[in-house]
């Protein structure tokens, strides 16, 4: 685990029972060779007097123990842990255990000890990797002059300063400078971005090489950074049903074996009159009735669960949702933007005889002038972004088909940029196409044909992969949804390997179509999952078990939606948020049933006098141990940290046990 | 209001506990003691918010009386 690095109230705490341990030892030494050597006589045989000098170390170490049970009788908090360990030593005292009542609270204090180190080296290596929060920013006065200030004290429209290797503090717009800078501590992705003048720049991410000037456009609390620390932080607040398990249940163990104690110690005594015995045993079900073990395990397991899956670039809103995950049946997702780039873009053109393809794109271009319609920009775009011609001076839109406009000087030329259907209204005698994936568009100029051009949307190249690899975690089915027409959304369908497409859907088709496969869910007791890029799919989102939302880096939206937050665009964060989710509720449960059986045996044994106090002190404090470093092979998975966050990742690297 | 605290408590159970119990305190809307996070967030009434918190101070104090509410 490397150097232990321990505060100085741990370090106090450590030469504490160090010097404990010591006396304990000098004490049990001293009594041996005083007993061999005959010299204990008289007073010195009786148990009591021989407690003494054992009640040095035992209030040196377990002193505030003791007093904490003190308190604790006075607030009448009586199944409080001190208490217990308290009460099962004096009783251990009681029946002339010395040495045992005073090593029950060493170790006890042994275990708390290295459960508190444990504990705080998980929430550092945790906050290690959200260490996205930025330190200070440097405002640029009007002078010319800079100043070191809080992050805190940055006002919406002051120009900051960001040089080379510093956070940017708050989201901003670049004034001045280029420079390339790392969002991997948002995304996981560790390709860095370039950012250029009027870029919108977040917050968290690295500066590269350049010097940059930003103008704030936000402050630091509405920043994305601190919104998502909150995120992270809240995350764990919401509690998983496993966690609300545990803590119900400890509500009600310790007093029941508290119980088991009482009765052991009265009852089997009258019996058998032998109450030594059966006080010692009492005193071993004691210790073993404190929850720590068990309660500690499972909320400790979940934030090791969203700890690896932030820093993977996942944003898990709540421990409820990891388990969610975990259970997930069907995945539903949108298709453009989604499955998709959702950006159209010119496939192919298909130009009439001699007509070149250039001419075909810029006549079409033209016709479209300024539109903002996704067809237009995209055969601007793969026309080369032509100026837009002046005098265009009508164009007409006619629904369902395309549109008519004039173009050229005074208009004098007439485009028709539209479907098969318009070209058979206006006459023209054309060359009809054929392409299940692509919407086609054809040219007609003065009522010649000048040829068809193919627009698809193209999928993403990971979009096949992480579909397989969902399914290979568990998902039965993925469910696409898209207004697309029936051919080109069945078409990509297919070729994701998607298992049912539901084409030419409406925004409200789409919620009643969720609603739809969430009632066939709930019958097999399955869960749901809506995959969606959280700009218009806010009520889908909301309505799924679990709202998955895409690429939503510096969209508030989205992440107000949804219920798990994509950061970047990447489909194959998905797959490997499932895995993390599976195995994060694989590990909760695996400390559970190891915390019962453990505190079940020990019982047992213990009332049989098999088991003495040796045991019910490792099934408390050992047993939290085990399950505290179960629940931290989460975050020291590799697996768990993709392809893109090597960066991250080495900044935890000192703190890696391998595995 | 809602306002968050910093906290420092020493075990799982016993922020349940105290949990458990500053939320059946007059006057908390809600409160959510988050032990691996160490913080404390307090939904209670504006008007008496100050006078909550000393209450909720004091509870948590009895529940445990090794907690440190940050204020």
């Amino acid at each position: 685990m490397g150097k232990m690095i321990l505060t100085k109230k741990q370090k106090k705490e450590r030469n504490r029972i160090l010097l404990a341990l010591c006396l304990y030892f000098a004490v049990i030494l001293a009594e041996h060779a005083l007993l061999r050597a005959g010299l204990l006589h008289g007073i010195w045989t009786n148990h009591w007097v021989r407690m003494i000098p054992y009640l040095v170390p035992y209030f040196l170490v377990g002193g505030s123990v003791v007093k904490n049970a003190l308190i604790g009788i006075r607030n009448l908090q009586m199944f409080d842990e001190s208490f217990l360990m308290t009460l099962a030593t004096i009783g251990a005292f009681a029946v002339g255990e010395n040495a045992e009542a005073c090593a029950v609270m060493l170790f006890y204090q042994v275990g708390e000890f290295f459960q508190d180190y444990a504990v705080n080296k998980s929430r550092g290596s945790i906050q290690e990797l959200m260490e996205i929060a930025p330190e200070f920013a440097n405002r640029i006065a009007e002078d010319g002059s800079i100043e070191t200030i809080d992050p805190d004290d940055v006002q919406i429209g002051d120009l900051l300063a960001i040089r080379p290797g510093e956070k940017i503090p708050v989201d901003g717009v670049v004034e001045e400078g280029t420079s390339m800078v790392n969002t991997a501590a948002l995304t996981g992705e560790s390709v860095p971005r370039s950012v250029h003048k009027n870029d919108e720049i977040l917050s968290g991410c690295v500066n590269g090489e350049g010097l940059l000037k930003i103008r704030a456009s936000k402050e630091y609390e509405d920043s994305t950074v601190s919104r998502i620390l909150e995120l992270v932080e809240d995350a764990t607040s919401k509690k998983s049903r496993t966690e609300n398990f545990i803590t119900r249940f400890a509500r009600w163990y310790t007093p029941l074996v508290v119980l088991g104690a009482l009765v052991l110690a009265i009852i089997p005594s009258i019996i058998t009159r032998d109450p030594l015995t059966w006080i010692y045993r009492a005193c071993t079900f004691l210790v073993i009735s404190c929850p720590c073990a068990l309660v500690i395990s499972v909320p400790l397991s979940f934030f090791g669960g969203i700890g690896a899956a932030s820093r993977a670039g996942v944003l898990v809103k709540g421990s409820n949702y990891l388990e969610l995950l975990a259970q997930m049946d069907t995945v539903v997702s949108d298709k453009t933007g989604t499955l998709t780039k959702g950006a159209f873009t010119v496939t192919k053109t298909s130009p009439a005889r001699g007509v070149t393809e250039q001419k075909l794109l810029e006549t079409a271009a033209a016709a479209e002038g300024l539109s903002t319609h996704p067809i237009a920009v995209s055969i601007r775009s793969a026309a080369g972004n032509p100026a837009v011609p002046s005098g265009n001076e009508s164009v007409e839109n006619v629904s369902g088909r395309g549109l008519i406009a004039k173009v050229g000087e005074h208009g004098k030329h007439m485009v028709c940029v539209g479907n098969a259907q318009m070209m058979h209204e206006r006459g023209i005698s054309f060359q009809e196409e054929y392409d299940d994936a692509s919407t086609i568009v054809y040219v007609a100029e003065d009522q010649q044909y000048l040829g068809a051009i193919f627009i698809s949307d193209t999928v993403k190249d990971e979009a096949e992969e992480a579909i397989r690899e969902m399914k290979k975690e568990g998902v039965r089915q993925v469910v696409m949804l898209t207004g697309d027409r029936k051919a080109v959304g069945e078409a990509v369908g297919s070729r994701l390997g998607v298992d049912r497409t539901y084409t030419e859907l409406l925004p409200a088709d789409k919620v009643e179509k969720v609603e739809e496969l969430l009632e066939e869910e709930r019958q097999n007791h399955k869960k749901l999952a809506f995959l969606g890029d959280g700009i218009n799919d806010a009520p889908v989102l909301a309505r799924a078990d679990v709202g998955i939302a895409m690429g939503s880096l510096g969209s508030d939206a989205a992440i107000e939606a949804a219920d798990v937050v994509i950061m970047d665009d990447n489909l194959n964060r998905i797959p490997l948020v499932i895995r993390i989710a599976r195995r994060t509720v694989r590990i909760a449960r695996q400390n559970i049933v190891f915390a019962l059986a453990v505190k079940a045996l020990i019982l047992i044994l213990g009332a049989l006098g098999i088991a003495g106090m040796w045991a019910a002190v490792f099934a408390d404090v050992g047993v939290a141990m085990i399950c505290i470093i179960n629940a931290m092979r989460l975050l020291n998975r590799k697996g768990f940290s993709s392809r893109g966050t090597a960066e991250v990742s080495s900044r935890t690297e000192t703190s890696r046990i391998p595995d | 209001m809602k306002k968050k605290f910093k906290i420092e408590v020493d075990c799982a159970n016993c922020a349940a506990k105290m949990e458990d119990a500053v939320k059946h305190l007059d006057g908390v809307n809600d409160v959510n003691i988050n032990f691996m996070t160490q913080k404390m967030k307090l939904d209670a009434d504006d008007a008496r918010f100050e006078e909550i918190l000393d209450e909720v101070v004091k509870t948590c104090k009895k529940v445990e009386p090794d907690c440190e509410i940050y204020r």
